[in-house]
């Protein structure tokens, strides 16, 4: 199963490769790793979007305990959480397509935030799930470059990461 | 009073200092030179002269494991730290608490492919507990003082400091920490009341109870507390490779070791047991072989560990006990006197019956005829001769496990070995440690003509510091355990097993200084042994190299993938 797991870790150089070389090292899996620092400028939060069986998925959450530099972590999944992820992408926008991609990218709640004379690249938030739906949605030979900030989470409610 | 403005070289010797270090073993280099200048105006420590980096940190890994306190080794940058990862990734494997400080080229340098320089932060991120790369001069003491305690409390493992050496040269105010506080590293030491009393109750109503104690039990100093309980509550014992010594050998409850080349008794009992108790032990492939053949015959398992993610890693566990083992075994002891009256130890009778008709198989017996040197019949003679009080020393392989199960071993860290990451090569370093740790013990190596031959040249490092180790080679012209592997598994096909070539042990040793020996008939080993171990040689180092049968195999083995339960016996060939 997909789960969402933020970490809060020790500012430090290295940290990310850390947690990086573990995952590779014990062939977890890593779908997206997302990494930034935090209001505490001691401390980075990292989001990482892994899968595996509920046993995978405890060992995961043991083992990056087990890192020194790391402060905290949370299975976003063992609550009721939000998630959030960016999309940029670059579309074909010539005559045919100009109106079907604005269209799709209105019905999704994307924005488009540049209109060149045959692009236009427009700016989509929200599940990654959403994401897909929104892709699987456009003419596939339109599509000329994506990039995604991989899933970003947050508890709901008084469900919170910090220390 | 002002504090002292020193080198980043001093801080670095007077920080080991502060934590009381006996021995740092190391080599010099470009990138160490300013801590080896440093090193040269001290006398707190002795600094021990390695010819090769790995048996630096080998030897430092070692003294650890003898003393229970952090060994410390000290490498240059590049080739030194390269050379040192087979010993840090062998400690680490272990659990065994110790410090390696590295030189660096200079921080200006790094990254530009410098001479000497290696990422050695990022070459050992994989097989180290922690690392640091040291920046500033300011925090060289605040990060031996993290490094020190890192290494040593939790699941204790080695933790690499690499410092640059323009760091080394500059000057900073020398204070040592007293504390430390990580808010990202607190080790849980402390079992969980509600679990061990769930624990005891399982215990004392068990009809078929079982314990398994491994390396955890000796680097926590758990062994008293430990043989109480089993005492006491009158149960079966075993002990994995790196818990031997963990509980007396010669105790009536202990069955001997378990895993790939344990007993029959233990090996059974492990399998058939209703109820378990794991203490300090991970459940490894090398000892409870296939998980899922292991539990076939179901039962409750509880497992003591100092680090929650050995729980539950490769076996789920019924009643995880995460904390210190010694404490915890001492909770459990308190635990089970507010129960005594209710335990009946007659409920076990079947049971202790049923493993002693494993028993009485005699797993362990071998055929001598008295010509061929056996190597079993070897360590029986070391065993005696030593009467059971060595420390003794193994590399890698079929000696080892000869080792393992012949000499049996009645206290806490007296067998040092090599078990996690198998490292050939160890036995010698790892005698030096030993050897220097206790300079009035009797230390034995008992090694291979392959093994012996991954460190060979730490000879000299013997003859310099003087170390009367015994050195015990099972010469069978053979990589033993592979040779096994390829008579069982490769049809006979002795692929590049077969040791070529091999020197004259005796004039090797005679030439580094010390005393050879060659044994080749059986009715010369106890002679020769008691000649090595007698006051006579007692200040020489004795290289003995015992020529033994060329074809005999460890049983009981356990084929790869195979169920506990599974063995192949001796009396099967």
């Amino acid at each position: 199963m997909r789960h969402i797991i933020s970490l809060l870790m020790e500012n430090e150089s290295g940290a990310l490769s850390r947690v990086s070389g573990l995952f590779s090292a014990r062939g977890y899996n890593i779908e997206s790793l997302n990494v930034a620092p935090t209001e505490d400028d001691t401390l980075s939060r990292m989001t990482i979007v892994t899968s595996g069986s509920n046993e995978v998925i405890e060992q995961i959450i043991k083992q990056l305990n087990k890192l020194i530099d790391v402060v905290k972590v949370l299975d976003l999944n063992d609550g009721r959480h939000i998630e959030r992820e960016l999309m940029i992408v670059k579309v074909k926008a010539t005559n045919k397509y100009r109106d079907e991609v604005k269209r799709i990218s209105d019905t999704f709640g994307g924005r488009i935030i540049e209109m060149a004379e045959t692009t236009f690249t427009i700016e989509l938030t929200g599940p990654s799930s959403e994401l897909d739906d929104y892709l699987d949605s456009l003419d596939k030979a339109a599509i000329i470059e994506t990039v995604r900030t991989g899933a970003l989470g947050i508890g709901r409610g008084e469900r919170i990461l910090k220390i | 009073m002002k504090p002292e403005i020193i080198t980043g070289a001093e801080i670095t010797i007077r920080s080991l200092q502060e934590e009381n270090v006996e021995f740092v073993f190391g080599y010099p280099g470009g990138a160490v030179l300013n801590i080896y200048d440093a090193i040269h105006q001290q006398t707190e420590f002795k600094h021990v002269l390695v010819r090769h980096e790995q048996a630096a940190v080998h030897a430092a890994d070692a003294f650890s494991r003898a003393t229970g306190k952090v060994g410390v080794a000290l490498v240059t940058s590049g080739p030194g730290a390269t050379n040192a990862v087979t010993g840090i990734a062998t400690a680490h494997m272990d659990s065994i608490p110790i410090v390696i400080i590295s030189g660096q080229v200079p921080t200006h340098a790094i990254g530009s492919d410098a001479f000497q320089e290696c990422d050695t932060v990022g070459i050992t991120r994989p097989c180290v507990k922690h690392n640091f790369l040291v920046k500033d001069v300011n925090k060289i003491a605040s990060t031996i003082k993290k490094a020190f305690f890192i290494a040593s409390t939790g699941r204790p493992g080695p933790v690499l400091v690499d410092i640059p050496k323009d760091i080394t040269a500059e000057t900073a105010e020398f204070i040592y920490p007293k504390t430390i506080e990580m808010r990202s590293y607190k080790p849980v030491i402390k079992g969980h009341s509600g679990q061990i009393s769930k624990a005891i109750d399982l215990l004392i109503n068990a009809q078929k109870p079982m314990v398994y104690s491994g390396g955890g039990a000796v680097l926590g100093d758990a062994a008293k507390s430990l043989t109480k309980l089993v005492k006491k509550l009158d149960l079966p014992i075993t002990n994995t490779l790196m818990g031997l010594g963990g509980f007396p050998a010669s105790d009536e409850n202990f069955l001997g070791m378990l895993g790939m080349h344990g007993t029959y008794q233990a090996n059974m009992a492990m399998q058939e047991c209703d109820v378990l108790l794991a203490v300090g032990a991970r459940f490894d492939d090398r000892v409870i072989s296939n998980p899922e053949h292991f539990l076939k015959n179901p039962k409750k398992i509880i497992h003591i560990d100092i680090d929650p993610a050995s729980i539950s890693k490769r076996v789920k566990i019924d009643i995880p006990i995460v904390g210190d083992v010694d404490l915890v075994l001492i909770d459990l002891l308190k635990a089970y006197q507010e129960v005594e009256k209710n335990h009946n130890k007659k409920l076990i009778s079947p049971w202790m019956e049923k493993i002693k008709n494993w028993t009485d198989t005699d797993c362990m017996a071998y055929k001598d005829n008295g010509s061929v040197i056996k190597p079993q019949s070897v360590i029986q003679k070391l065993h005696e001769v030593t009467e059971g009080d060595a420390f003794i020393t193994s590399d890698v392989g079929q000696h080892q496990m000869w080792a393992a199960q012949y000499y049996p071993f009645d206290k806490p860290r007296r067998w040092i070995n090599s078990g996690g990451l198998g490292t050939m090569g160890v036995g010698l370093p790892y005698a030096m440690g030993c050897q220097l740790a206790f300079p009035e013990s009797q230390v034995a190596c008992v090694t291979g003509e392959a093994s012996i031959q991954m460190c060979i040249q730490e000879l000299s490092t013997c003859k310099q510091y003087n170390l009367p180790i015994k050195i015990i080679t099972l010469n069978n012209r053979y990589m033993g355990m592979v040779r096994q592997w390829q008579e069982f598994f490769y049809g006979n096909r002795y692929a590049e097993s077969y040791v070529d070539a091999l020197p004259d042990f005796v004039k090797l040793a005679e030439s580094y200084g010390h005393v050879g020996m060659k044994i080749e008939k059986s009715s010369d080993v106890e002679g020769a042994l008691k000649e090595a171990f007698s006051p006579k040689l007692k200040e020489r180092l004795v290289f003995m190299d015992f020529i033994t049968d060329q074809t005999e195999n460890v049983f009981p083995m356990i084929p790869s993938g195979k169920g506990l339960s599974e063995m192949i016996l001796a009396k099967d060939e």
